[in-house]
């Protein structure tokens, strides 16, 4: 900085050297990011390299609870249900926020703020919450559904057996999460410029044609990180299958996605050093996982 | 109470409290008030589920001024233990005094979490309560829990069901499945009961209390398990023969389904314990009034054996700084005549005092909930027959996970319950050793 610009500067201002201002910006988040993310992590992989037990107290076991945890069966079988879960709810998720987003964008219908609201409400309610009153509606002798099913005359499936369980919960993270992305998708959508269309329109293109073929593309970088959000979000399961379990014992057991299985480790079996090593298992699982899919997606893309 | 002698050693002594706990328990603690206001108020923080525990808490701070309780609902059962080990694990923000079933106690000693009340004169009140209760809670003078209420098994049935049907409340076990077929075949979509034991493992250890199990002994460091033992696989063969009849249903217990099913009359026998009606009056509307209450169904005519099931106590924590005053209420909550008396009436608390179960006037206490029948003795007999030899383990609610998903999973077609209970076994066997038990 020279002299004059210096003192052109008004007195009552601080000044901050241009290579720590960043810095400062990002104090806030750094520390509640630091607080609540980095240190928990440090201290749960710290309690992973230890072992408690009811007789012989604490001690240091090193990579122990890793090994087992990777040879764990129970782990790898959550992870199982987790991988059918995903294959099953992400591309019913993403194909239904698109199209849903590609109608409201298009401008076909009326009242567009008042369906935007209403897909996104249930992402406002609380996961807790949402599984309670679909818990409610699954009741197969007095749930709702069931008793206008059979008021009209048939029977309505057994939303808690085990074979249509899987699709319950995946039918509740549907309700949740569709409107969330898209609202993603909508507002990627909008980003797109009118000029396009107008010279779509120009080259005789119908409406259809604009969004299979101009408006997806062009918003494909975002479909791929909702993905990723989704496939992250899905391995991490946890609130529907914990609070539906007593609807539905015979086939949600204690361990039946591995954060069911760490908090039954902790809570009930009092092996919380044992479950902070399945959750950094999980967290590998997770990283591994999304890393295959954007290097999949990417290599898509670049063809 | 020994505090007492510290709170006012002129005005109550040594001879005159004795004199008094002899003469009547009553009278005694009515004279408490004066004394204690000399001292500092302090607060107690307590954690229990049981609705209106507030009114009996009021009770105990007319009689100590000195104490301010705060009660809190931390959830019944699970959450509660859960938020518990919590707060143990991270070393605070445990209340002072918190409700415990005495099928936890065992689990929470094993954490060294409770506090010894003995020191502080919760022996005084020994000898009021039902030998088993206070056993279990206790180690010699060592006082780790204060008896509460308990769960003496009956048969709770639906008398309109009954009667419509030509039933009888069963009086062995044998009677009751006879029943339970006949009833499935006379009318289809009814059920003499629901099997809950694949999935409340609390309620399959009645059972297995009952017939004689007894899966784990432990003592110090060693244990004894033996979850798959001959009995416990009669148990679940029993109720594996009316499963596979259609005889009785399995939905999962505690659910909406479940206590709609009794309400509207699916199913018209819970066997259960003698606090059932407080969570039956919250969810049956329609069916309030149509309960009565038998004695549970015996393996052997003749030959009465009854079981416990739940039922609770207070216990205080190693972490409480008033541990002195944390004492005095679970003392008094667990042997204030009033005050059990009144909990027994309206909240279906069933006492575990002798005094109490000996009193006529509350043995003859009609229930509205039971169309006015005195159920108490029923449940009194049924406490007089319980076999105290039932232990539980220090990894109780491990233990009843791995049973449950086990069980669960063989009901819901994987094999027969009995075959399940072999594995179970093994996990627990390899649980135990992995926490460093001696399994013996």
């Amino acid at each position: 900085m020279t002299e004059r610009e210096i003192r052109a500067r008004p007195r009552n201002r601080v000044i901050v050297n241009k290579t720590v201002a960043p810095y400062l910006f990002l104090a806030p988040f750094m520390l509640l990011f630091i607080a609540f993310l980095i240190v928990p992590l440090i201290y749960a992989f710290d309690i992973s390299l230890y072992k408690k037990a009811m007789v012989g107290g604490v001690k240091f076991v090193g990579t122990d609870n890793y090994v087992k945890a990777f040879a764990d069966p129970k782990f790898w079988e959550g992870v199982g249900v987790l991988f059918k879960f995903a294959f099953l709810q992400i591309p019913v998720m993403i194909g239904t926020a698109l199209v849903f987003a590609l109608i409201l964008d298009s401008g076909v219908v009326w009242a567009k703020a008042f369906f935007r609201v209403s897909f996104f409400i249930p992402y406002a309610v609380p996961a807790v919450i949402a599984t309670l009153i679909w818990s409610y509606l699954y009741g197969p002798a007095y749930g709702p559904i069931g008793q206008t099913a059979r008021f009209l005359g048939f029977e309505a499936p057994d939303f808690v057996s085990a074979k249509w369980i899987l699709g319950s919960i995946a039918n509740i993270a549907q309700w949740e999460y569709m409107g969330y992305n898209m609202i993603i998708y909508f507002a990627a959508l909008q980003a797109i410029p009118t000029d396009l269309e107008e010279a779509s329109v120009v080259d005789g293109a119908s409406a259809f044609a604009f969004a299979t073929r101009i408006k997806l593309p062009m918003i494909v970088p975002t479909i791929i990180v909702t993905v990723v959000f989704s496939i992250i979000g899905s391995l991490q399961l946890f609130t529907e299958p914990f609070l539906i379990q007593n609807m539905a014992r015979s086939i949600i057991n204690s361990n039946y996605t591995p954060n069911y299985y760490a908090y039954t480790l902790t809570f009930v079996g009092q092996q919380p050093n044992y479950a902070a090593a399945i959750s950094f298992l999980l967290g590998g699982v997770i990283a591994v996982v999304s890393y295959a899919f954007m290097l999949l997606a990417n290599r898509r893309i670049d063809r | 109470m020994a505090d007492r002698k510290n709170a006012s050693p002129v005005t109550f002594g040594f001879g005159r409290r004795d004199f008094l706990r002899g003469a009547a328990a009553l009278p005694l603690l009515a004279g408490l008030p004066k004394m204690a206001s000399a001292e500092d108020t302090v607060e107690l923080l307590v954690w229990a589920w049981t609705p209106d525990t507030a009114v009996q808490a009021e009770m105990f701070m007319k009689k100590f001024p000195n104490i301010k309780v705060k009660i809190e609902n931390q959830g019944g059962g699970k959450p509660h233990y859960d938020k518990l080990r919590n707060a143990i694990q991270a070393g605070s923000g445990l209340p002072d005094v918190a409700q415990m079933e005495f099928n936890s106690i065992p689990s929470f000693r094993a954490l060294q979490a409770l506090a010894d009340m003995g020191p502080y004169g919760a022996n005084d009140v020994k000898d009021k309560f039902i030998d088993w209760t206070w056993a279990a809670g206790s180690d010699g003078d060592a006082v780790y829990s204060i008896p509460w209420d308990s769960g003496p098994m009956g048969s709770i049935y639906r008398d309109d069901i009954y009667s419509a049907n030509g039933l009888t409340p069963a009086k062995t076990w044998d009677e009751f499945a006879e029943s339970a077929m006949k009833l499935a075949k006379d009318k289809p979509g009814t059920y003499l009961t629901n099997f809950v034991g694949a999935s409340d493992a609390g309620w399959l250890g009645s059972q297995l209390w009952q017939i004689g199990a007894r899966p784990f002994h432990v003592n110090g460091e060693e244990i004894h398990i033996e979850v798959n033992s001959q009995k416990a696989k009669d148990l679940l063969n029993y109720w594996q023969k009316l499963v596979d009849a259609k005889a009785v249903d399995t939905t999962p217990g505690w659910t909406t389904e479940w206590f709609a099913g009794m309400d509207e009359g699916k199913y018209a026998t819970w066997i259960a314990a003698a606090w059932s009606p407080i969570v039956m009056q919250q969810s049956m509307k329609k069916s309030f009034g149509l309960w009565r209450a038998a004695p549970m169904p015996m393996w052997e005519a003749g030959k009465n054996v009854t079981s416990n099931w739940g039922g609770s106590t207070f216990s205080s924590f190693t972490t409480s700084q008033h541990l002195k005053e944390a004492t005095q209420f679970a003392v008094f909550m667990g042997s204030d005549l009033e005050a059990a008396k009144l909990w027994n009436t309206k909240q279906f608390l069933f006492p575990v005092l002798k005094d109490l179960a000996a009193d006529a006037e509350l043995m003859g206490h009609p229930f509205d909930f039971y169309g006015n029948q005195p159920v108490n003795q029923i449940f009194a007999e049924s406490l007089s027959e319980v076999d105290p030899t039932f232990e539980f383990a220090p990894f109780q609610d491990y233990a009843d996970q791995i049973l449950t998903d086990a069980l669960a999973k063989a009901i819901g077609g994987a094999g027969k319950m009995a075959d399940a209970l072999d594995g179970v076994q093994d996990a627990v066997v390899t649980y135990a050793k992995d926490q460093g038990f001696t399994v013996v």
